[in-house]
């Protein structure tokens, strides 16, 4: 054992496997930083196919992207940031170990992630109602019809996993929160919070790259 | 000589019961939850493969139907890449020793790990579910549309099971990746890691950049199944070829998670029964990670003849030829470690030199594939069978099994019958080659792939392959039945049966759950085997 | 058993003695790398194998001219194996100016072969000795591949697309032809022959049998059938651009790129009429997808080649 061990109690929180609680938060944030690296990858594939495809049909995928409503779109960026932003907050509050602030933050973040959420739903039936939905019931304009399906297959499966991850962030966030609220989070073990930050972040950072590929194509002003 | 007896307390009794090894956290016993899981399916992979070999001992088709050898084959390849060949030697022996060889206690995070074989497990339940239920026949390569508009077999249930295993692969690397940055012992630099941990360095940086694309890949075929998507059928606007340049962009990369660790351990063989350091170190370790990088810019010479453009093959071509560089200078260096070395003839040498051997007949048939003039004749037909299997059967399984053989005693604490190790190695070694070799012949001869029937004038050359495979499965079976009957009834091992230099040698067999009682302090370069040094080469 | 067995594969085109000569230097590489390396390896295992149970090795440290030379000498040889198989690729990619062309169409799990003077063969593909042969290739469902051994030549067979290899036989004889892309149930049964033929048995060949005329023959009939013909007037009075002397020309389109009117633009103009429309013209034509198949397309695409410039040449 390494001496000072010896003389310092253990912090509850320090995993037998590491040295010091330093050593166990260095290896936390890398993790989550090569997790993020994977996800850029996985959402790289698809933007990739996007890229393709956009390259190859640009005026069916304008006229679909047309389809989308901007106003819902715009809304729910500005959700998505604010909610980044209570983040942020929540990890500035764990780090000066204002609990009450921590989980009101927490919250706060939930519940914008609930209406970003709400927001796409309503965008999704919106899309089921106009026969915007891939597959037997689709209906387009005919010049545009294939490339336009291609479009709203991207959209659907983007927006999707965007949201699949979304789902899984608030899910994170419910459980920093009972730990917030038990008191696990201390000014000396913030980490979890910090680094369910980094992926809250990133998932907002996915949207800021969906929302004018998918949304604003071919939409400058005059 | 000292008698040597099992320590009392180790990772193997410190808990009896099921509970404590499904739940267990202890990187030693997922790496034996692993070693159950991959031999498994290596048998299910090798009996897929028998039923092949038997149906090719005729040109006619009159052991299975064509539709069930489509799925024999594609089985054959699904079990062994996804289930055997990638996950091997990173979750078996990787597991057991990157944290050993690192001096600590676990893996930086035990829990995952045990999730990633939880999630390998569920992977290969869904995938297992597709074959029972009637399989999958459209290669282990999913080619659109045949996969997404044209299969009719269970395509969906068998995408998703690769899917889930993925994950598995991916928190592997992550775990490797953070252990290996943040964990090493005090004293150990970068430069005084054991080469074994180099490969897996670079092969989990492998894992965690491709596997995610893989995964999107999947995803994309399944949905188009489902739900008409129409990303690859042309019917629908889509580019079947989009396919191919995102598979291979994971799967190429994925042939070097399985040969990279491999290759680190050969190198940790190769010094210790030459019992010296691996010459040129840090060419070594350099081109472990050159080969990781370099192997994610070559995935189009999969696809000379798929329709890409000329100046795209010229390109993939170059970067081909590129990165058959670093693998030849690990060859090099490997080699002129055995120069003046003090070298043991014992079972895991005899791997090492067999991988050597085959590796480097596996790696210049890769030139004649970087050609791309020449790869246009071989390309789809027996030619690539043989590349590939010498690579991945005289490469990567030689190697797992060196390494399995050189650590089993640190495993188990026993030692195996070194006679019978010995004559199974030569088995293999011969059964492989009467395997594999003619396969190259056929080939140029213009033998296509994934034929069911064939001329007549290909059938004698398939009989020697096929007798050769009848000998290499006897070759398998042998140390299974070995290695369990060592389990019980080897002699002991004690710590360093081979009077070898690393970590791992200097914790008891089988080492203690915490594997060190006290983390080490590393003074000492790789390989310090103390000869006064001998020589200096320019 | 062993008279029926060759070991190397009769060499039957032009290209074959190219690829071999490659093949036959990378054998020799080959055999001389992996007997150095295995020479050494043994050598080195027997003479310096242990005698005492606690000897070590010696310490040897490595040196930097070393693992240089054995990175740089490695990536020249590579480099002079990359520029000859560019060039045997190069020579593949480009086929002659004059070359005979015929249309393959690949379907689980036949092969249509399309004569351009309107012979159909299936799985059978009868061509003369001497002369350059072009095969333009598509598929109506999968994947396929169209692969003549002994021709050494060899190309993916996609759907929506023309893909092209092009051989020049050199021996009268017959060879195999099999679909190397895994494709279904019968892939492996999709295998043909290719018939190469003196050029005089050629012709005999070519004038015998039933014919239903020319594919451009076939082809005008079908223009005329789907109204083609009234938008696309030879005086130039027509809604659609005048089709005499226009393919192999290259083109201006509405957003300015240029474009050869190649087989895969006159495809294409035909299923999906919006993608690139001519300059100076409106995208008015509606699509012909699915209202004609792919043995069709051929025929018009043969029909448009066919059609010569008038005398009196408008200025568009």
């Amino acid at each position: 054992m390494l001496p000072e061990a010896a003389h310092h109690p253990h912090n509850p929180a320090l995993a037998h496997q590491f040295d010091s609680l330093e050593q166990q938060t260095e290896a936390a944030t890398l993790g989550m930083w090569v997790f993020l690296v994977t996800e850029v990858l996985f959402f790289g594939g698809l933007f990739a196919t996007y890229a393709i495809y956009r390259a190859w049909y640009p005026t069916a995928f304008a006229a679909a992207s047309h389809e989308l409503d901007v106003t819902l779109g715009t809304i729910n960026t500005v959700v998505l940031i604010t909610s980044s932003l209570t983040m942020a907050l929540a990890v500035h509050a764990a780090q000066l170990a204002q609990r009450k602030l921590v989980l009101l933050f927490l919250a706060g973040t939930m519940i914008l992630g609930a209406v970003f959420l709400g927001i796409k739903g309503v965008e999704y039936y919106h899309k089921f109602v106009e026969h915007h939905v891939p597959g037997p019931g689709f209906q387009f304009e005919r010049e545009y019809f294939r490339h336009a399906q291609l479009f709203f297959s991207l959209y659907f499966l983007m927006t999707g996993l965007h949201a699949l991850h979304m789902v899984i962030g608030i899910g994170i966030m419910l459980v920093m929160f009972w730990w917030a609220w038990r008191g696990t989070i201390t000014a000396e073990y913030y980490s979890p919070i910090e680094i369910s930050g980094l992926y809250w972040h990133f998932v907002d950072i996915v949207w800021i790259f969906l929302f004018p590929l998918l949304y604003l194509i071919g939409r400058h002003g005059p | 000589m000292p008698t040597v007896i099992l320590p009392p307390r180790h990772y193997l009794n410190d808990g009896y019961g099921i509970a404590s090894w499904l739940l267990t956290r202890d990187h030693k016993r997922i790496a034996l939850l692993y070693l159950a899981a991959v031999t498994f399916f290596f048998f299910i992979g090798g009996a897929f493969a028998v039923l092949i070999r038997l149906e090719l001992a005729t040109p006619v088709g009159d052991l299975v139907t064509d539709a069930t050898y489509n799925k024999l084959f594609t089985m054959h390849g699904v079990m062994m890449v996804f289930f055997f060949l990638i996950p091997v030697i990173p979750s078996v022996l990787g597991n057991f020793l990157v944290p050993i060889m690192v001096g600590a206690k676990d893996l930086a995070f035990p829990k995952l790990n045990l999730a990633s074989w939880y999630i390998y497990m569920v992977g290969a339940a869904f995938t297992t579910y597709s074959i029972v239920t009637g399989g999958l026949d459209t290669g282990w390569t999913f080619y659109t549309p045949f996969s997404t508009v044209s299969s009719t077999s269970n395509v969906i249930s068998a995408a998703l099971g690769i899917f889930v295993t993925g994950f598995s692969s991916i928190l592997t690397g992550l775990n490797f990746i953070v252990t290996i940055h943040r964990m090493r012992a005090p004293g150990m630099t970068w430069f005084r890691m054991p080469l074994f941990l180099w490969s897996t360095y670079a092969t989990s940086l492998i894992m965690v950049l491709g596997t995610p694309v893989l995964a999107i890949t999947i995803l994309l075929v399944a949905s188009e199944r489902m739900f008409h998507f129409g990303f690859f059928d042309p019917a629908l606007g889509g580019d079947p070829v989009l396919f191919q340049h995102l598979f291979w962009f994971y799967s190429h990369p994925a042939v070097y998670i399985m040969v990279l660790p491999a290759m680190g351990v050969i190198s940790e063989l190769v010094a210790a029964f030459c019992r010296k350091k691996v010459f040129g170190y840090g060419f070594v370790a350099f081109a472990s990670l050159g080969i990781a990088v370099l192997g994610f810019l070559v995935w189009g010479h999969h696809m000379f003849v798929a329709g890409q453009s000329v100046y795209a093959a010229l390109i993939f071509s170059i970067l081909s030829f590129l990165v058959a560089i670093p693998s030849a200078v690990k060859v090099f260096n490997w080699t002129a470690t055995m120069y003046k070395g003090s070298i043991s003839w014992q079972t895991p040498m005899l791997y090492a030199i067999g991988f050597i051997g085959l590796f480097t007949i596996g790696g210049l048939t890769g030139l004649f594939l970087a050609a791309v003039g020449l790869d246009v004749h071989v390309t789809d037909t027996y030619f690539i069978v043989a590349h590939f299997h010498y690579i991945m059967v005289g490469g990567t399984i030689m190697g797992y099994l060196g390494g399995l053989h050189y650590w089993w005693p640190k495993i188990s604490g026993r030692l195996y019958n070194e006679p019978l190790a010995k004559f199974s190695a030569l088995v293999i070694f011969v059964g492989f080659n009467l395997t594999f070799f003619p396969q190259f012949i056929l080939g140029y001869l213009g033998m296509p792939r994934r034929y069911h029937a064939y001329p007549p004038e290909f059938q004698v050359l398939n009989v020697l392959s096929s007798a050769g495979a009848s000998i290499l499965g006897v070759g398998y079976l042998i140390p299974m039945v070995y290695l369990m009957w060592s389990l019980r009834y080897g002699r002991l091992a004690g710590s360093n049966p081979w009077g070898a230099v690393g970590l791992e040698w200097t914790t008891t067999s089988p080492p203690p759950t915490e594997n060190f009682a006290e983390t080490p302090e590393v003074t000492w370069d790789a390989y310090e085997y103390g000869a006064p040094v001998e020589g200096h080469v320019a | 058993m062993w008279t029926g067995t060759p070991l190397f594969p009769e060499s039957a085109s032009t290209m074959a003695g190219r690829v071999d000569a490659l093949y036959f230097f990378l054998v020799a590489l080959s055999v001389f790398f992996s007997l150095l390396i295995a020479g050494l390896i043994v050598f080195y295992a027997v003479k310096y194998r242990r005698r005492a149970p606690d000897s070590v090795g010696a310490e040897i440290h490595g040196g930097l001219v070393l693992e240089l030379t054995w990175t740089i000498v490695p990536f020249l040889i590579t480099m002079v194996i990359f520029v000859w198989g560019a060039s045997v690729f190069f020579a593949m990619a480009r086929p002659p100016d004059e070359t005979l062309n015929i249309y393959v169409v690949g379907k689980q799990w036949m092969w249509k072969f399309q004569h351009l003077d309107g012979q159909r063969e299936i799985n059978e593909l009868h061509v003369p000795v001497g002369r350059p042969v072009k095969l333009i290739m598509t598929s109506e469902d999968v994947i396929h591949d169209v692969f003549v051994p002994a021709f050494r030549v060899k190309a993916d067979v996609i759907p929506g697309r023309y893909t092209n290899i092009w051989f020049q036989p050199t021996k009268p004889g017959r060879y195999h032809l099999f679909c190397a892309e895994y494709c279904g149930t019968k892939h492996s049964g999709m295998v043909g022959e290719v018939v190469v033929m003196d050029p005089s048995e050629y012709q005999t060949w070519l004038t015998g049998g039933a014919r239903e005329g020319s594919l451009a023959s076939a082809g005008a009939k079908l223009f005329q059938d789907l109204a083609c013909n009234t938008c696309h007037r030879p005086d130039a009075q027509g809604r659609g651009p005048v089709l005499e002397g226009l393919f192999g020309k290259t083109i201006t389109l509405q957003n300015g790129v240029t474009m050869t009117v190649d087989e895969a633009y006159v495809r294409e103009s035909i299923l999906q009429p919006a993608a690139k429309v001519a300059a100076g013209f409106q995208p008015i034509m509606p699509t012909f997808q699915g209202l004609v198949s792919e043995e069709q397309l051929l025929e018009l695409i043969e029909y448009v080649k066919s059609l010569q410039a008038l005398p009196q040449v408008q200025a568009r």
